[in-house]
């Protein structure tokens, strides 16, 4: 491959060197390509329609993200490992309807039965990461088994859509106001939990070792780090992020929804995708995924205001999607 | 690239981004179930035309796919960000969908459920939808009348736990077939000794036809086939084409889709119940427009119709035939 690379790249032409140019600029920062993505789609909308433009609308483009952008924190940690969770949706439906239906149903406290939610997003995390160290099965396969595993026991637990949810589960989808615009307690907790885990993966070892780990599985081990810890621990801590946007999907929609998180998988991966993170582990950074995650929301709010079908958001995510790998592609291939 | 990426944003955009002018337009919101079930396609057509009509702006929307309440709940939070007057809405999720209704409507916007009521039905201003149950019991009678003499071996090609349209029409079957008489409510599908075998489809046809042929394996004496809508109905008549036991089958649906229709006409569905999208929606986008205008606002239920299309009429039942039902269907024919 790297062979393919330098004898197309011999002859080079002024066009040629200005591509490379910014796949160079994108590999030093790689975050720059998603942020103008945003950016120029926030441009084009604003002079598309005067409703774009406006704290308000903002807000609600950051509440109406708060699930997906959550779910896609865990998501990024386990691409970065270089694996892929295709569960992710339904344990967090699973957490939403079991918090949301030991509290209304069976009259448990609300905040254990927050508790209880989480615990068992954990244990579904655990038994991803124990069945991909221990038994050394492809992540892919091992979660496909755990989304169906999910599913059902959603459909065992409850088919029937839970209501009445005791208020301090709503809590993070209440707002304060700032000015004239309403923001979501639930907006806040998510750029919260995308500055920790910044933070954890840039200045801890334990980020640092996900990088390792995701880069080189090998090398890592060479140089010490218990990868299959590591990994554990990432499946873990990813799972009780899915839990955590069970919670605010309860407090968006007001209700237990047993048919919500059938294509979290999928949305979280394009999120993180688009973010610049690379599906072959080891490269990217959390705030990309915060980025994705706002282009998929920026383009579905923009369309609507200006009254475009919802199914030309989904070809634009598809076209995005294809874009972003292949700039991630790219710069890869030009680095190695 | 990312320029590109503009342009290319702009060019599929450019059809539709009317841009606002003169005296802004009363804007109408529709969020149907999915972008792409002809049914829904129909009602959209339906609210563009009187959209036109009344010179009032249509903004559409959907869930990624049935079921998707999140995506209902997203569209419905920018359309009124986009200024719309009132939403048209057939809730995915009918208990799901009902806090977000009542925060629309505390901002004043008019909300009216098509074709779906939500639970409860008082959640939104009003309800424009067929009566399931009574489509239901329109092809039950239409079965009483045509397997008279036979004892009935039924089995009940379904919809999904939980959802009051299937356990509407299901009920309304039984109940026209005088087998069991249920609340038309309730979202519990009844049964009866002579249901053999019930199997939820989600209304597809590759489920339906697996469904059916799971039946007819557990009980090769079926000789009347309920199905929630015409897609399960064609996958019910493959698998019992396949079995050769077309000529001692009877299939009976609701919809009146084009290709039901058509599935009538060559015999392979003997009857169905025809709704009417299309008029849901223009009365619908009709009602908004008068909102806008004089701030009444429509109440209740109302029953937009349904035909019974068979070309094998029974004595008592009213019906029509494929012909009329072609003439009136939804769907691409």
């Amino acid at each position: 491959m790297s062979t393919a690379a330098t004898t197309t790249a011999a002859p080079r032409s002024p066009q040629r060197s200005r591509i490379s140019g910014i796949i160079d600029l994108l590999r030093g920062v790689p975050i720059l390509g998603p942020v103008a993505a945003l950016l120029l789609a926030c441009v084009f909308f604003a002079t598309q329609t005067d409703r774009f433009l406006s704290g308000s609308n903002f807000s609600l483009i950051l509440q109406q993200v708060m699930v997906v952008g959550t779910l896609a924190i865990g998501q990024t940690l386990v691409i970065l490992t270089g694996g892929i969770d295709l569960s992710n949706g339904m344990i967090m439906a699973l957490s939403s309807v079991l918090m949301t239906g030991l509290a209304a149903n069976s009259g448990m406290n609300p905040f254990l039965a927050i508790l209880v939610g989480l615990a068992v997003c954990v244990a579904f995390g655990v038994l991803n990461g124990w069945l991909t160290t221990a038994i050394g099965l492809p992540s892919f396969i091992v979660t496909l088994g755990t989304f169906n595993i999910a599913y059902a026991l959603v459909r065992i637990y409850t088919t029937a859509t839970i209501t009445s949810v005791p208020d301090p589960m709503l809590f993070f989808g209440e707002t304060f106001g700032i000015g004239s615009t309403q923001i979501s307690y639930g907006s806040i907790l998510m750029l919260a939990l995308f500055v920790v885990a910044g933070f954890v993966l840039s200045s801890t070892r334990a980020g640092r070792a996900v990088y390792a780990v995701g880069d080189n599985p090998e090398a890592a081990r060479l140089a010490g780090i218990r990868t299959n810890r590591v990994l554990l621990g990432v499946y873990a801590v990813a799972a009780l992020s899915y839990g955590i946007a069970g919670l605010l999907l309860v407090a968006r929609t007001g209700v237990g929804d047993p048919q919500a998180g059938q294509t979290g998988n999928l949305d979280s991966i394009t999120a993180v995708v688009l973010g610049g993170t690379s599906l072959l582990g080891g490269r990217g950074q959390i705030v990309g995924t915060l980025v994705g995650a706002l282009i998929v929301g920026v383009f579905r709010n923009g369309l609507q205001l200006m009254g475009v079908g919802s199914i030309y958001q989904v070809l634009i995510t598809g076209i995005l999607v294809i874009l972003a790998v292949s700039v991630d592609y790219l710069s890869h291939r030009g680095g190695k | 690239m990312f320029r590109k990426l503009a342009l290319l944003v702009a060019a599929l955009a450019l059809p539709s981004s009317g841009q606002v002018s003169a005296a802004d337009p009363t804007v109408v919101g529709l969020i149907t179930k999915t972008e792409t079930n002809p049914f829904f396609v129909k009602m959209k057509e339906g609210a563009a035309e009187e959209s036109k009509k009344l010179g009032a702006k249509l903004l559409t929307g959907a869930g990624a796919r049935d079921g998707d309440n999140e995506g209902q709940v997203t569209a419905m939070e920018n359309m009124i960000n986009a200024g719309a007057k009132g939403i048209l809405i057939t809730p995915s999720d009918t208990k799901a969908i009902v806090p977000s209704i009542k925060r629309a409507r505390q901002q004043g916007v008019l909300v009216i459920a098509l074709d779906t009521a939500t639970e409860p039905q008082s959640a939104v201003d009003a309800l424009f939808a067929t009566n399931n149950f009574n489509a239901g019991l329109l092809i039950g009678q239409w079965s009483k009348g045509a397997t008279a003499g036979k004892k009935p071996v039924i089995a009940t090609l379904d919809l999904q736990p939980g959802i009051t349209v299937g356990a509407q029409r299901h009920n309304g079957f039984l109940q026209g077939l005088g087998l069991v008489k249920s609340d038309p409510n309730t979202s519990a599908l009844a049964s009866a000794p002579e249901v053999v075998c019930s199997q939820d489809t989600h209304g597809d046809q590759t489920e339906g036809q697996a469904a059916m042929e799971n039946c007819l394996s557990k009980n090769p004496d079926i000789n009347l086939v309920y199905t929630i809508n015409e897609p399960a109905a064609f996958g019910a008549y493959t698998a019992i084409r396949a079995a050769g036991k077309q000529k001692q089958i009877t299939i009976v649906s609701v919809d009146g889709g084009c290709r039901g229709v058509q599935g009538v006409k060559d015999g392979k569905i003997a009857a169905t119940s025809q709704q009417y999208p299309l008029k849901m929606a223009s009365l619908g986008v009709e009602a908004v427009v008068k909102y806008a205008s004089s701030k009444t606002k429509p109440t209740g239920y109302t029953d937009t119709g349904v035909t019974l299309i068979t070309d094998k009429p029974q004595t008592g039942v009213d019906s029509q035939d494929s012909k009329y039902g072609l003439a009136n269907c939804w769907g691409t024919k």
